[in-house]
């Protein structure tokens, strides 16, 4: 099933043009790979899937994103309840300067998902357990989120990010800033979660891709020169510039 | 080859010992001013917390005091006691022509009938006995006991005679003159004579300023920094305001009391005089400093943090208000108390609105007529009398004593409060 249709999006920063006619369609419960070098624009193309471009003041986005077939790019849009199903872990671990029980428990809060004190308790546990940090902070919910070393910090931001039961989520670099160990972990995690959420995640690591993602998508200065199944996309790619990028003669 | 990069090595070196010696005279030049300048208020100043007194019996003779016998509380209220004051100064010195007895009645402050209703009122069984009251002695006597007075003037050039010197000097060697702690430098009001005055006006009014100001200038201003830091979109004019209120910042004080006068005076006839206005014109000048502060802090709170709550659906509001506010607060507190400090040390602005006015009476509220500390220094670095050389330095150990109390408190909320980020 496709999830998230993307239909020729440009995106402009001021008058520089960064994204040229984007159209990608996104599986359900399956991990989608972005990669390209550094500046090639698969960054922007996942903010746009939240709208997180709007905070840009000079950035301005054409084209049609199909959400469960909703334009969210139309006016009619609601960016609180888009960023509500479309969860977002970004590149560098950013928990709120609060306690760990306040970083999971805020989405929930601002959304009024919880009733009662029990039932936030509840979402706050069963969201630290689905980001595999349970068992190692469990004692210590209402120390600050600031104190856990970066692994820890990126998987209470995947938690904080679940807590609201997105139906997408979107990951920008998540590994970038952690060490092998930390990594190994969240990429476990990415496959946990994929059963219930649909993964797209932007990374610099091929082998990242190889290992985690269904579907891999391959960008160029601002152009999606292919796409399809990580399988196809490694080891029979159709454009040579994806058969260079692959076998690391360029990047 | 070699020789020659030892050589510029050695000239690195060498330039770097120069730059940190350069450096640490800097340091010692500014420590130096800074110990003669404190070292200089000090020393001058201290001497004004003390008071001197001069111990003198009072006789409570009722038929002087024009009182019956047994009187009531109220009698002794309204009793006159001028009549047994004279009396017991001129018993200093029994044989005293009038012009000896004049002089007599000036060694001590012209507040000395009211120091002895004091005494009876606290004891009224002292009526038809013999006390020794403390009296306050004259401001010249007083720098006189302090070791300030230049004696060996002339006597035609000094106001303290040699007659009152010789009475006095007696009193000394007879153990009847003390030194007490001043507890009525900080509650009396200020007074034309200098062994009476106080500062309790000036800094009722300096308190009331700062209230004022900051119940205006900080809501206005953090209201002011987070839409323009938050939500403001960035364009020409928000540019023209930005550079407008750095500008503001930097208007010389004194333009502020004109427009305290011209308009908060003059136009809105506003109760001349008062902390009300002084403080609606300081908040004038300390809301760019506000404003610049708390803008920084926001600036300061990471962009990541912004995003995070974005992302996680909170509204533009909810993102400010329940993230970058609360974070940026610390910073803004601190910036916040710096602009007020500099608020309390001004006096151009106040002089114009006639915070300068003698005042004698300690302000209720901010709608009385009062000075401020500041002001206060200035209004007695003028006076002619010696008493108040001492008084100005004290107030000036009492105003910096005051600033350092206020940044070290901004130091305080800075430090403990504001999160560190990994």
């Amino acid at each position: 099933m496709i999830k998230i249709k993307a239909k020729d999006v440009d995106v402009f920063y001021g008058k520089k043009q960064a994204l040229f006619n984007i159209s990608l369609d996104i599986e359900e419960n399956q991990v989608t790979a972005l990669i390209g070098p550094s500046g090639c624009g698969k960054s922007t193309f996942l903010r746009c899937l939240n709208r997180m471009n709007d905070v840009i003041d000079i950035c301005s986005v054409k084209g049609e994103i199909l959400i469960n077939d909703f334009n969210i790019n139309d006016k009619s849009c609601d960016v609180v309840r888009l960023r509500e199903k479309i969860g977002m872990v970004f590149q560098k671990p950013n928990p709120f300067p609060k306690t760990l029980y306040e970083n999971v428990s805020y989405g929930p809060t601002i959304h009024g998902m919880a009733q009662s004190k029990q039932e936030m308790d509840e979402i706050v546990e069963t969201s630290l357990k689905k980001a595999a940090l349970w068992e190692e902070v469990k004692d210590r919910l209402h120390e600050p989120g600031t104190g856990l070393s970066g692994g820890q910090q990126q998987r209470l931001c995947i938690a904080r990010a679940i807590s609201v039961r997105p139906e997408v989520i979107l990951m920008d670099e998540p590994c970038s800033a952690l060490d092998p160990i930390a990594t190994a972990q969240i990429e476990e995690l990415i496959d946990e979660l994929k059963k219930e959420h649909t993964i797209i995640i932007v990374t610099h690591s091929m082998a990242q891709a190889a290992r985690v993602s269904q579907n891999t998508g391959f960008f160029h200065l601002g152009q999606l020169i292919e796409h399809g199944s990580t399988d196809k996309i490694f080891k029979n790619p159709d454009n040579t510039k994806t058969q260079d990028y692959i076998t690391g003669r360029f990047g | 080859m070699n020789k020659n990069k030892e050589q510029l090595l050695n000239k690195r070196y060498k330039a770097e010992k120069r730059f940190r010696l350069y450096g640490q005279s800097a340091i010692f030049m500014a420590l130096l001013f800074l110990t003669i300048f404190i070292f200089k208020i000090f020393s001058t100043g201290y001497s004004a917390f003390q008071k001197t007194w001069l111990i003198v019996p009072v006789n409570f003779d009722a038929e002087l005091m024009m009182l019956d016998e047994n009187p009531t509380k109220q009698d002794i209220e309204d009793a006159d006691y001028y009549e047994i004051a004279l009396q017991s100064m001129w018993n200093l010195d029994p044989n005293a022509n009038e012009d000896q007895q004049n002089q007599l009645k000036r060694m001590v402050s012209y507040f000395f009938e009211r120091e002895i209703k004091q005494e009876l009122l606290k004891d009224p069984n002292l009526l038809g006995k013999t006390k020794e009251v403390y009296l306050t002695a004259s401001d010249d006597l007083d720098q006189v006991f302090k070791g300030n007075y230049p004696r060996d003037l002339p006597e035609d050039q000094r106001r303290v005679s040699d007659y009152q010197l010789k009475i006095f000097d007696q009193l000394v060697a007879n153990g009847k003159v003390e030194s007490k702690f001043n507890i009525s430098f900080f509650t009396n009001a200020d007074s034309r004579e200098a062994e009476l005055a106080g500062i309790a006006s000036s800094f009722m009014g300096s308190i009331f300023s700062i209230l004022v100001c900051l119940m205006i200038a900080f809501p206005v201003a953090v209201l002011a920094a987070i839409y323009l830091e938050e939500f403001a979109p960035k364009n020409r004019f928000t540019d023209f305001i930005e550079v407008n209120i750095n500008n503001l910042a930097a208007v010389p004080s004194i333009v502020f009391g004109l427009l305290g006068l011209g308009v908060l005076l003059a136009i809105f006839q506003l109760p001349r005089s008062t902390p009300l206005v002084g403080g609606i014109t300081l908040s004038l000048m300390t809301l760019p400093t506000i404003i610049i502060a708390a803008r920084a802090s926001l600036k300061a709170v990471p962009p990541s943090i912004r995003e995070a709550a974005l992302a996680m659906g909170a509204s533009r509001m909810q993102t400010t208000m329940h993230h970058t506010v609360p974070l940026s607060m610390p910073g803004t507190l601190s910036g916040t108390i710096i602009g007020l400090a500099q608020a309390l040390g001004e006096t151009a602005p106040l002089i114009l609105i006639g915070m300068v006015a003698f005042v004698n009476t300690i302000p209720g509220s901010p709608m009385d007529p009062a000075a401020s500390l500041p002001v206060q220094i200035y209004i007695w670095a003028e006076s002619a009398e010696r008493g108040f050389v001492e008084k100005v330095s004290a107030c000036i150990m009492v105003l910096l004593g005051f600033l350092i109390i206020m940044n070290l408190f901004a130091q305080i909320i800075r430090h403990k409060f504001e999160k560190k980020w990994n």
